[in-house]
């Protein structure tokens, strides 16, 4: 199969059916999860107050739960309405919009204190129209300029995606450069066909670590090995950061974990309900029913 | 779901919408109440950010005034209490978003608001 990104536009590929599928495969669940708190780390936000983020091709907020599991208050933006439906229907907290991040972003100056973007950038680097508006090099340097300027001075971005060669990091990076981004890219696991991630990790100002030290600007160090060890690793990872961060957001809000199941579907659809929604799709014996992964 | 807090961030983004882009004007909106989780301290690093003009009428537009018209110097609990209700607990579920300067409509259905250009528009 060919990439997703070349199949059909966003907003197409990313349909009713595939949204739904995209977010209950536990691999895919599993997978994203672990870059949302890659991409958290590298963002090394200061711990003592609570962060303002941006969520960059939320989708179906799988990266956005856990945003809300870690106490940030977030906006999520991205181009397909069946994703965003599931994020309504999954009750994640962030604000949604429906925007095209290749047209560039509407937010004052300085609004956010950092930005995550897991697995979308790709999508920018082929042409949704022949429009002049539509190549490449321009979306992302709208992309890039309004990003740049709606973070706040110093801050980060860190933007995980699939490039399929080094010519499109060179292509990122140079369009984000000429916007006003220092910083460059963290290659993790290396050295592994399948572990290996690529994560533009981008610096408004000093990149906000430390004080005016040279070494502030440097780019983080990515992870070594062949990410055998990934999710074995991984998910210790996750359990200290939970008990830290449990006690630094002692007064922000915290949320059990979510089990997607049928009592949970049947749950969150009777609230729809009574909310007025419509279209809440009706209950049957498949609701909730284990699915077998698709790859 | 638009909570005042990003209502308040909100500028228009169509092409050579540079000056008086904000804020965006609400019109024929429907609001939800909905309880959030009181976390003074990040209202206190949120503060700086916002544009207090704007959000005291915006606020007024969803029937809100219990914040002052000029912002205090003194952080009390009960303007933190009324800050944290305004940003974060009054969403915008339908309705629209009208820029001032170029009167580009923004439209909000399901609490998700359209922010989508036709290709003219960007730029
Ligand atoms: C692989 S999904 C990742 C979603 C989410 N970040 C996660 O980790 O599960 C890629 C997302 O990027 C979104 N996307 C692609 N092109 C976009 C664009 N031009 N503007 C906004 N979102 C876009 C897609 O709609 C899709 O939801």
């Amino acid at each position: 199969m060919s990439r997703p990104e070349l199949q059909a536009p966003a907003e197409f590929y990313y349909g009713d059916t595939e949204a739904k599928k995209y977010t209950q495969n536990t691999r895919n669940q599993q997978i994203q999860a672990s870059m949302t708190y890659r991409a958290l780390e590298l963002l090394n936000l200061p711990t003592s107050s609570p962060a303002f983020l941006l969520d960059i091709g939320c989708g179906s907020g799988l990266s956005g739960e856990i945003l809300d599991d870690e106490g940030y208050i977030w906006t999520g933006l991205d181009i397909a309405p069946s994703m965003l439906e599931v994020a309504l229907e999954r009750e994640v907290d962030g604000d949604l919009f429906l925007q095209d991040i290749g047209q560039g972003l509407g937010f004052r100056p300085g609004s956010f204190d950092g930005a995550i973007s897991i697995s979308v950038l790709q999508w920018l680097l082929t042409a949704p129209t022949s429009h002049h508006t539509s190549s490449p090099p321009f979306r992302l340097k709208k992309f890039f300029t309004s990003l740049h300027s709606a973070l706040k001075n110093p801050s980060r971005a860190v933007l995980q995606f699939y490039p399929s060669d080094d010519d499109q990091i060179q292509l990122v990076t140079g369009i984000a450069r000429q916007a006003g981004f220092g910083g460059g890219v963290v290659v993790d696991y290396p050295n592994s066909n399948k572990a290996r991630k690529v994560f533009l990790c981008l610096f408004v100002g000093g990149g906000m670590s430390g004080g005016p030290s040279s070494d502030s600007q440097q780019v983080p160090q990515g992870l070594q090995g062949d990410g055998d060890e990934l999710e074995e690793e991984g998910k210790v990872k996750f359990e200290k950061r939970r008990v830290s961060t449990r006690d630094r957001n002692a007064n922000g809000k915290r949320k059990s974990q979510k089990v997607i199941d049928r009592d949970w579907i049947l749950k969150k659809k009777e609230l729809y309900r009574k909310r007025g929604k419509e279209s809440v799709p009706r209950d049957s014996k498949f609701t909730g029913r284990k699915r077998k992964p698709t790859f | 779901m638009v909570r005042l807090i990003t209502h308040n961030i909100l500028a228009c983004h169509v092409k050579g919408c540079t000056s008086n882009n904000f804020p965006l004007q609400l019109q024929g909106v429907q609001i939800e109440l909905r309880e959030a989780e009181f976390n003074p301290e990040f209202l206190k690093t949120f503060l700086p950010k916002i544009e207090w003009k704007a959000l005291v009428d915006t606020a007024k537009e969803a029937r809100d005034t219990s914040l002052p018209l000029e912002q205090p110097e003194m952080l009390d609990d009960e303007f933190l209490k009324n800050l944290h209700h305004v940003l974060l607990e009054i969403h915008i579920e339908e309705g629209t978003m009208i820029c001032p300067n170029c009167k580009h409509n923004y439209p909000i259905s399901n609490g998700i608001p359209n922010m989508l250009l036709a290709e003219h528009e960007v730029g």
